[in-house]
């Protein structure tokens, strides 16, 4: 379709980037499309690929009516290649290339570092399918279970998104690539997905609701960079996708909310004045408060784990060469080289932790997890304006990034929320005063028996304050089948 | 009204601060300090290209307000002001001139108009006058028969590449090129949609309307011809025409299908119906509503979609149809035959779920009120009473013209 604004619906796969008249990576798509749908259906949400869910597809990348709503069966679903429209001449907006013309197809000097971003960023679109697919069978309610496939079906068009550009410009390899996709599985001991985050389970919906504000908050930063690229297909690919990553905050940043508003609320009706009065609290049948701080800590500090090394040569040379820039570039004011500058990063020296200043371009993990620390704190804010509107004395606070992590500077040492260092007897003796116990996740799990009657939602989580769509409350958002 | 301006604003409690608006802006209305998106009101042309990708519907609230609110007053806020008497919750047209025209057509309802409770959230003003959407005329029939006074016309417009959404009972505009007698570009004609929300077939980007030609016989012997209705009924196929819109907030069906929809029409009101009838048809969902039309025309020939009305379903919809100039029958017009369907009537009015929808000429309200005060009456209901009652639920609807 000559205008790259809407859709055509018409072939296999739906497509703004003309793939009729494309016939290599058409055919290449094609024969890659019954290996997903298969996985798909194996490792897709469990027990509801029959089920017809209100979910939003998009017919356009134009913003006006870019989704449309209506009662779909996942494998169904409209899954396809959209790209952002073109931007006439678009020059490349930072590093050693900058203001060149932004690049249409790919410099043959940094193929291979190009293939690994699409590759890992590719990676954590299934895997976090697989994460979930068991939550559909405990979701809290209908308004639930349909956003929770709307995230799914959503990731997994964010897939073919990274395979579309893997096999139009890679060839060969961009092939074996895609196909690699769909037989690594998250948490497998033998072909697990790339990063840790993604091997890691999606117990309960707490957890699925910190998943999505701490995680796909990350998933954004990194779109976010990459809608910068030099390489304008890549650009394009990914500014579309973070109009759809929007609603995957959305569900994580609403469902922490509404446990904690739940939570409160029912403290306020018993009369519970303390939330550290867990016991009286968990009798209530709603999450504590310190225990939902436990589970914040546990996300964050994974999540933090996935912004990679804090001093990195690779993201220094992705910069340089134009691939991937940092959050908002376009936005900054600088020289976009950053040959000379500094960046202050936070290290562990002889165990202590000190800041730094390092060449800015070795400092771009850093810059990129700060720029996150900052947005990731706004929901945690408004959570606690929540909490004491509500009239309980309590706050939840974001934990130091030294905290918990299995990568970078401070895998190498134990510190506890407040940044503070200790022995690894010490962080062995208290872990579980910082992060979920076994014992406090065998309680939110009994918290979670499905509810799905039209318009009620289970007694941990309070309703959401619009529906979706603008549907009213009773609206059956998923026609449960059989 | 005169010193009220419109302010776009963000609900702070709603919205995730995603930066997905902000992107979007085309001319950088959307600012944001810590704590919220705010929109400068000096600044946004209600293009409304930030509404549709907002994922949490905080974006799509419209106040009334003497003076607009600045942006530190806009970032303090943990909620939004409490709205104002003269901020309606649904807002028809942000464009003054269709606002004016959907008043004007709603005042027969007696009061406040509200959308019904399960009805979907409509889009509108996503195109004014200074940039309209192009569509491209598709298909243009004469729908009652050839050679009786009413030359009735069904109007296919497709948009292409452009999203235009609408729901059915929305209205769009239409600007006639060319000016006036005093130089003056013409003034703008709100036309309903016939078609359903997703297009004249499943699947379309396209929309219909039903145009009855304006052409009356004055005293002086000359002819009155609308120019806006002349102009669309004369388009050939391919050429393009200008719309505005989509406007209208309440006049809108509901998505319940346990609702009973009663439509009662006359002569091209029947347009909002055809697309209400054709979403209930093509969704197949079982529910307990049904459609009930009464609708009036002076023969079959000039009704239009005569033909294609016999085709629905009785297990879909009721229908009455009322003739006024049959040769062989006294004259009859709708609220007579209400009365003749004083029962069935009374029954609806006695159900929550019902859903009462008028359109037609500018009078046709008055006749169906008295129907409905005999009707209600004879149950021992107050029908002024109840009609306020159902309208304040968005169960009572009128648009005439």
């Amino acid at each position: 379709m000559p205008d790259g604004i809407n859709v055509d619906y018409d072939g296999l796969i739906p497509n703004n980037v003309d793939l009729n008249g494309d016939a290599r990576v058409r055919k290449a798509l094609e024969t890659w499309h019954p290996g997903y749908i298969d996985w798909w259906k194996d490792m897709g949400p469990e027990g509801f690929q029959e089920s017809l869910v209100y979910l939003r597809t998009a017919v356009s990348v134009d913003p006006k009516g870019w989704a449309k709503f209506g009662y779909v069966k996942m494998p169904d679903y409209k899954w396809g290649v959209l790209l952002a429209p073109k931007v006439e001449g678009r020059t490349i907006p930072f590093g050693a290339h900058k203001g060149e013309p932004a690049w249409q197809d790919v410099p043959g000097e940094y193929r291979a570092m190009l293939r690994r971003l699409l590759v890992i960023q590719g990676d954590t679109e299934p895997a976090s399918v697989e994460q979930q697919r068991h939550l559909g069978a405990t979701a809290p309610s209908l308004y639930d279970m349909r956003n929770l496939f709307q995230v799914n079906v959503e990731e997994g068009r964010h897939l073919w998104a990274m395979v579309y550009l893997l096999q139009k410009y890679f060839g060969k390899d961009g092939r074996e690539e895609a196909e690699a996709l769909l037989q690594r599985r998250s948490g497998d001991k033998d072909t697990p997905r790339m990063l840790g985050a993604f091997n890691e389970r999606t117990p309960d919906w707490l957890s699925f609701f910190m998943f999505t504000y701490f995680t796909d908050r990350d998933g954004k930063m990194q779109l976010e960079a990459l809608a910068q690229s030099g390489f304008d297909p890549l650009s394009r690919t990914c500014r579309f996708m973070l109009t759809e990553e929007a609603h995957h905050m959305f569900v994580g940043e609403t469902g922490v909310m509404r446990v904690i508003e739940r939570t409160c609320q029912a403290m306020k009706a018993a009369g519970i004045e303390d939330p550290n009065d867990i016991a009286r609290v968990r009798a209530l049948g709603v999450v504590d408060l310190p225990t939902i701080q436990k589970k914040m800590n546990l996300h964050f500090s994974l999540t933090l784990d996935l912004f990679g090394n804090e001093v990195s040569t690779n993201a220094a040379n992705a910069f340089n060469s134009g691939l991937k820039g940092r959050y908002r570039e376009d936005k900054l004011d600088d020289d976009h080289q950053l040959l000379n500058a500094v960046y202050p990063v936070l290290r562990c020296v002889d165990g202590a932790i000190v800041p730094q200043d390092v060449p800015a371009l070795s400092g771009l993990n850093m810059r990129l997890r700060d720029d996150y620390v900052v947005d990731a704190q706004g929901g945690v804010t408004r959570w606690n304006k929540a909490i004491e509107k509500l009239g309980v004395a309590f706050q939840l606070t974001l934990p130091h990034v030294a905290h918990n992590r299995a990568i970078g500077e401070f895998s190498a040492i134990e510190a506890d929320p407040a940044g503070r260092v200790m022995s690894k007897v010490e962080w062995a003796d208290n872990r579980d005063r910082w992060l979920p116990s076994v014992a406090d996740n065998l309680f939110i799990a009994s918290l979670m028996q499905p509810v799905s009657a039209a318009g009620e939602y289970a007694g941990w989580i309070a309703p959401p304050k619009l529906g979706v769509d603008g549907k009213p409350g009773e609206f059956e958002y998923v026609k449960i089948h059989g | 009204m005169d010193t009220a301006l419109k302010q776009h604003l963000i609900d702070p409690e709603i919205c995730i601060r995603c930066n997905t608006c902000e992107a979007t802006c085309p001319i950088d209305a959307i600012t944001h300090d810590e704590n919220n998106y705010v929109v400068r009101a000096e600044s946004c042309n209600f293009c409304m290209d930030c509404v549709a990708p907002c994922p949490t519907g905080a974006i799509d609230n419209w106040f009334q307000v003497k003076a607009a609110f600045s942006l530190e007053e806009q970032f303090s806020w943990n909620e939004l002001p409490p709205r104002s008497a003269a901020s309606p919750e649904a807002v028809d047209a942000l464009d003054e001139e269709a606002a004016a025209l959907i008043a004007d057509a709603h005042q027969g309802a007696g009061g406040k108009v509200r959308a019904p409770a399960s009805a979907s959230k409509p889009r509108v003003n996503l195109f004014n006058r200074a940039a309209p959407a192009l569509a491209k005329v598709t298909g243009n029939i004469r729908v009652t028969k050839s050679g009786t006074s009413s030359d009735v016309h069904h109007l296919i417009l497709d948009f292409g590449t452009v999203g235009f959404p609408v729901l059915e009972g929305q209205s769009i505009g239409i600007v006639p090129p060319g000016v006036d007698a005093a130089g003056r570009p013409h003034a703008m004609r709100l036309y309903s949609i016939c078609s359903a929300r997703d297009g004249e077939r499943p699947n379309t980007n396209n929309l219909a309307l039903t145009v009855k030609r304006v052409a009356e016989p004055q005293a002086d012997g000359t002819v009155l011809r609308g120019v806006a209705s002349n102009y669309l009924c004369d388009l050939a196929l391919g050429e393009t025409v200008q719309v505005v819109g989509p406007f209208g907030a309440t006049f809108l069906m509901p998505d319940d299908p346990d609702a009973d929809i009663l439509m009662i029409c006359t002569g091209t009101g029947a347009a909002p119906f055809r697309g209400f009838t054709e979403r209930r048809r093509r969704l197949a969902v079982r529910g307990r509503g049904r459609l009930h039309l009464f609708f009036g025309a002076r023969t079959p020939q000039e009704l239009p979609y005569f033909g294609p009305l016999q085709k629905v379903p009785a297990a879909v919809m009721h229908q009455e149809l009322v003739y006024s100039r049959l040769p062989d029958a006294p004259k009859e017009y709708v609220q007579q035959r209400m009365l003749t369907r004083a029962a069935d009537l009374a029954a609806l009015l006695t159900r929550e779920t019902t859903h009462i929808y008028v359109c037609g000429l500018k009078g046709l309200e008055a006749g169906v009120d008295e129907a409905f005060t005999r009707i209600a009456s004879a149950e021992g209901l107050d029908w002024p009473a109840l009609r306020a009652r159902m309208r304040e639920a968005g169960r009572y609807h009128v648009e005439t013209y």
